[in-house]
């Protein structure tokens, strides 16, 4: 019996570091769009709440690592790891487990790559630590959320995870030359 | 020459240069142009029109004459007055052949009377085929600066984002005041200054600011700053534009003064910087004085002269005269003679001009003549009605102070003239958002610049809320005298525009043709509209304008000043768009073994799409397409459609919202069943295409077309929120989720049942079937849907799987006789069996117009039906589609021919139609063609004759049913 071989977005194109920063993949077990159905924010808070990880206001994701609720847009959430178990009815669920490349943007100086990319302002003061956005890394739409100090999560369409990765790198080593 | 113990220079790094090929020595801390007045070296470059020689005018970034090719890297136009000097620096002078002192264009000089402003429109009017081909040619290979190197540029360029709560533009003392201010005040601050070291004219002037010199107070103040946090200093940052909503554009060079910069460094970043508050103090440039032959090497503004004494500790001449109108110049003869610098005069426009020192005082007087072919030696004075020789090699000449209001204008603000400084002023509130403070607005002493920074942080922190405190130091307050001194008459050519070659006979000259408003005269002399964009003129012109029109300086009025401040080349404006960085690179997931195979690919949007499999032996991609069309029709094809779009629809009305934008109905698709669908835009034209299958009662998934998936999206966003925002309805892309194959012909069930974990039949799975299905242990989706016109399938795994099942698919596939297909044998196929495309569906063509008003549902409304009805959009006269084979001799159809009866001579006027797609068809042995023709669908069986005015192809064709093969659509049932 035949069996189909996984292969994640970013395979054989990360991890690297530059200077200070690295550039990871995240896997997550899997990814999930949430959008609850008119009427049903309130029933869809109370499953979340219910499962220890708050439903995330615009702008903002709950959770921990491997397991986070992120605003993804008008109406829209993406569970990453997290089970969507109880939504049936509340919400329209659709698995987005293979749709985005995630990747880990981490180390001190994270904010100046990003400041090469993103038109945001990603300050530590502004943005802060749970912050998310919906946004463009150079010409791609993404997703980016500060997990850490000095850490972001940057959520891409797999498609499109070698120019990801390429645009990361000559900013990281823009940026790592300049030291 | 290098004068003892004076400058900001470290004597303990000497560095090597080269200029045109001789060796010079500078140290760390010089700019090219102080280096090179260190050697002495005068005469730097030719003047852009009369080749002129000439001289460094200045020490900033205004400088019009100092223009140089940097030929370590090739860069032309380099001004030597901001170039640092690194080790090995090499410096080419520009617009002159042979060389530099024995230029051959030099001649020009001479044709001066012939060549005034306005030759060229009243000269090369004759004859007129004369202008494109000789006259222009020639005027352009004689003017100029520097030359473009044609070679691709390998040099790397940034862009970056920066915010900030007070960006403040300009490090001189109101700048790195206001800094303080709001720095120590807890506000995120951006400082930018165009300098390598901040401080402005403090590291230029010889002023005490408390109990410290000013060079020393500004070391302070930039080290305090640099310790804290919250402030972010960018040197070398030139702020070159304001634009809406506080965002500034910012220039920075990031390696133009390294003389082995790493791999990876940056060449210059563009800054995007977006300020909730700006304090613009930029400060002020000196403006020269229009005397007689003004333009010799040796003569500059006074200013540029104390910068060269105090922060490079370089004379710019062996004997230095000073002229001017007001009190500032005179500091120049004082830090001169302390130096030890002879003084060899000092001229005075003004009688009562109080002057004091051990060197000649001439009040009342004139510069009225200069000589010196390649430099500067004498200078004729008249003082008392008298003319006297001055001998000099350097004259430091200061016309008074304009400040720096060229960002104020940025937003079509008009700067204000203020008569006691004989100066613009910035216009209150001209960028919103944005103050000035300090020599911007006129304020001309120390003491005043550091109060204006210093209270106009506090005002602007109090608008953002955060309290402020100014702590200012002691310093001179000179007060700033002077009196109006623009053009000196006398005999010889007086210039203004040093960079265009104006002068005042050009300005007067316009004048007496008519040209005298200030836009006009700017445009008949070009002054002002070289790269310094007239810094150092644009006030002396409009004045001697306003002199012979009669009219006083502000009813004149200004030109405007546009981004950018000063020059930004353009591969930083574009820094990101080099390469790949164009655009993303869409990848499907079978497109390692693609490459693998050979395939060349062939862009469709962002995404990459293999065009066709070569096999060994095959020539061309023809040979390939062919076999692969036949492969589909007798064997099996795999053919990766992950690019179509694909969209999640869910919620109780997902139904009713797929009757409303597609033509035809889907709330009546059964569970388990796929159907094609058509969608108009709002104007009735058709929009996009594709299937759509029922997953759940309250479930579907829609495909769009590769190239529409976005347009359909946005679609589908516009109709919820604003026309049916009340259907319960979701909808989210889920293209990316799915790797999608498919596998057609009729070997298609075979290959597939090879790897289902449950196998299919003809009725577990009929034709336009779908459902979920395992492959190979994997959940996947089915749909039996065919767009080849052969018994077909696309099945669906989640993307990490899709290279992993294409590998299989293809190993099936080939065992049967098949394997994988491109792109050209993809549209082969189409065509042979009618279906439309995005090339067909162009946007300009309505369901009528390809067949299918009969899709449009009479039953219910939808998008775009009321305007389809529109009468001029159903006449049997419109274009419709229509099959084309070739008929006579001529075998080839090419798409974007236009067709016309037989008879008819093929001009535009009688064009009926033209042809969309076209393919050589293996299957029929003939090029077969979609097109539209007027009342196509009832001239079926007539001729036409299809002109290609391009590659001159003109085939009669026969015109048929778009459907050519298999129409009863039995393959596909099979």
């Amino acid at each position: 019996m035949v069996k189909l071989v996984a292969k994640t977005p970013c395979e054989g194109l990360l991890p690297f570091s530059y200077g200070t920063v690295s550039l990871s993949e995240v896997t997550y077990d899997s990814l999930t769009s949430v959008a609850p159905f008119v009427g049903k924010n309130k029933a869809v808070a109370d499953v979340f709440k219910a499962a220890g990880t708050p439903m995330p206001a615009v702008g903002r994701a709950t959770g921990k690592d491997g397991q986070r609720a992120i605003w993804f847009g008008r109406g829209q959430i993406l569970l990453a790891g997290l089970t969507e178990e109880g939504l049936e009815g509340l919400a329209a669920v659709t698995d987005q487990s293979d749709a985005w490349a995630v990747v880990r943007l981490e180390g001190e100086n994270a904010d100046a790559i990003l400041a090469r990319l993103v038109p945001l302002d990603l300050d530590k003061g502004v943005f802060k630590r749970g912050h998310t956005a919906r946004t463009q890394v150079q010409h791609m739409m993404a997703s980016i959320t500060r997990t850490g100090v000095q850490t972001f999560e940057i959520i891409i369409m797999q498609s499109m995870a070698r120019t990801l990765v390429h645009e990361f790198e000559i900013a990281m080593k823009a940026v790592a030359a300049r030291r | 020459m290098r004068v003892k113990d004076k400058g900001l220079i470290n004597r303990a790094v000497p560095l090597r240069f080269t200029f045109d090929g001789r060796h010079y020595e500078g140290f760390q801390g010089d700019t090219l142009a102080s280096a090179l007045l260190a050697n002495d070296v005068r005469l730097v470059g030719r003047s852009f029109k009369y080749h002129r020689p000439r001289g460094i005018l200045t020490a900033g970034s205004e400088e019009p004459n100092a223009l140089m090719t940097i030929t370590d890297r090739a860069e032309p136009n380099v001004r030597a007055t901001v170039q640092e000097l690194y080790q090995g620096l090499s410096a080419k002078s520009q617009n002159n052949w042979p060389s530099l002192a024995r230029d051959a264009l030099s001649v020009n000089d001479l044709m001066a009377p012939f060549l005034s402003a306005g030759f060229y429109y009243k000269t090369f009017m004759w004859p007129r085929a004369f202008w494109e081909r000789v006259y222009e040619p020639l005027i352009r290979r004689a003017a100029g600066l520097g030359a473009l190197d044609k070679t691709h540029n390998p040099d790397l360029y940034e862009k970056a984002y920066a915010f900030c709560d007070v960006l403040i533009i300009g490090a001189g003392p109101a700048g790195l005041m206001a800094a303080l201010t709001a720095g120590r005040a807890g506000a995120r601050v951006i400082l930018a200054d165009e300098d390598s070291l901040m401080g402005g004219r403090l590291n230029s002037e010889t002023y005490q600011i408390g109990d410290h010199t000013g060079q020393d107070w500004a070391a302070a103040a930039v080290s305090e700053l640099t310790a804290m946090d919250n402030v972010r200093l960018m040197p070398r940052t030139t702020v070159t534009g304001a634009y809406d909503q506080g965002t500034y554009g910012a220039l920075e060079r990031v390696a133009h003064h390294i003389a082995k910069p790493a791999d990876d460094l940056p060449l210059e970043c563009f800054w995007r910087i977006v300020a909730k508050r700006a304090i613009l103090c930029a400060g002020s440039l000196e403006r020269p004085i229009a005397f007689p032959m003004n333009d010799r090497p040796g003569i500059m503004t006074a200013s540029a002269v104390r910068s060269y004494l105090n922060r490079y500790g370089v004379a710019p001449g062996k004997s230095i005269a000073i002229y001017g109108n007001n009190d500032n110049a005179h500091q120049t003869a004082h830090d001169l003679a302390a130096a030890g610098v002879k003084v060899a005069a000092v001229i005075d426009s003004r009688a009562d001009a109080q002057v004091q020192g051990d060197f000649p005082v001439y009040t009342g007087a004139e510069v009225i003549n200069t000589t010196g072919r390649l430099g500067l030696e004498e200078i004729l004075v008249r003082h008392n009605g008298e003319n006297l020789m001055v001998n000099a090699d350097c004259l430091a000449m200061s016309g008074g102070w304009n400040p720096t209001v060229h960002l104020t204008c940025h937003m079509n603000g008009r700067p204000v003239w203020r008569d006691g400084i004989l100066a613009f002023v910035p216009a209150d509130d001209a960028i919103p958002g944005l103050s000035v403070a300090g020599a911007a607005r006129g304020i001309f002493s120390t003491r005043g610049c550091l109060q204006d920074g210093a209270k106009t942080a506090v005002q602007v922190l109090d608008d953002l809320g955060v309290k402020a405190q100014a702590d200012v130091p002691e310093a001179e307050e000179t007060p700033y005298q002077i009196s109006p001194l623009w053009a000196v008459p006398g005999k010889g050519r007086a210039w203004l525009d040093f960079q265009n070659d104006v002068t005042v006979k050009d300005v007067k000259q316009a004048a007496a043709e008519n040209f005298r408003s200030v836009e006009h005269m700017k445009r008949y002399t070009t002054q002002g509209m070289a790269t310094d964009q007239g810094k150092n003129s644009n006030v002396g012109a409009l004045a001697v304008l306003a002199d012979v029109t009669g009219r006083a300086i502000p009813e004149t009025g200004t030109t405007t000043f546009r981004p950018p401040f000063s020059p930004v080349s353009i591969a930083a404006m574009g820094a990101g768009g080099q390469g790949k960085g164009f655009a993303p690179e869409r990848f499907t997931t079978s497109h390692l073994p693609s490459i693998q195979r050979a395939a060349p690919m062939i862009e469709a949007g962002l995404w990459y799409r293999p065009s066709y499999f070569p096999m060994p032996g095959e020539q061309t991609w023809r040979e390939s397409c062919d076999r692969e069309v036949n492969m589909v029709r007798t064997k099996v094809g795999i053919c990766d459609v992950s690019t179509l779009g694909k969209i999640d629809i869910q919620g109780p009305d997902a139904a009713e919202f797929l009757d409303f934008v597609y033509t035809n109905t889907f709330s009546t698709l059964k569970v388990g069943r796929v159907r094609y669908g058509l969608m108009l835009r709002e104007d009735g034209y058709v929009m996009d295409d594709g299937t759509t299958a029922r997953l759940g009662d309250h479930h579907y998934v829609m495909t769009t077309t590769t190239a529409a998936a976005g347009q359909v999206m946005r679609h589908l966003e516009f109709v919820h929120q604003c026309l049916k925002p009340k259907l319960n309805v979701r909808f989210i892309s889920v293209t990316e989720q799915w790797a999608q194959f498919a596998v057609a012909g009729p070997r298609a069930r075979d290959v597939l049942n090879a790897l289902l974990d449950d196998p299919i039949d003809n009725d577990s799975f009929p034709f336009m079937a779908c459902g979920q299905v395992k492959v190979a242990g994997t959940p996947g989706r089915l749909f039996r849907i065919s767009f080849s016109g052969e018994h077909a399938y696309e099945v669906a795994v989640p993307a990490r799987y899709g290279e992993s099942l294409f590998r299989l698919l293809c190993a099936q596939a080939e065992a049967m006789g098949g394997g994988p297909y491109g792109m050209e044998a993809l549209n082969v196929l189409r065509i042979e069996k009618g279906f439309v495309t995005h090339s067909e569906i162009h946007g300009r063509t309505t369901a009528f117009d390809i067949g299918a008003e009969r899709m449009v549902s009479a039953k219910k409304d939808c998008i775009g039906k009321t305007m389809a009805a529109r009468p001029g959009l159903i006449d049997d006269d419109r274009e419709q589609l229509v099959g084309l084979k070739p008929a006579g001799a001529v075998k080839q159809l090419i798409a974007g021919g236009h067709l016309f009866a037989p008879g008819a001579e093929a001009v535009r006027v009688n064009s009926q139609g033209y042809v969309t797609s076209v393919g050589y068809s293996p299957t029929l042995d003939c090029y077969l063609g979609l097109g539209f023709l007027k009342n196509g669908r009832a001239r079926h069986g007539e001729r036409v004759k299809m002109v290609d005015h391009l590659k001159g192809v003109e085939t009669l064709c026969e015109v048929c049913d778009p459907v050519f093969f298999d129409p009863e659509g039995g393959r596909l049932r099979g």
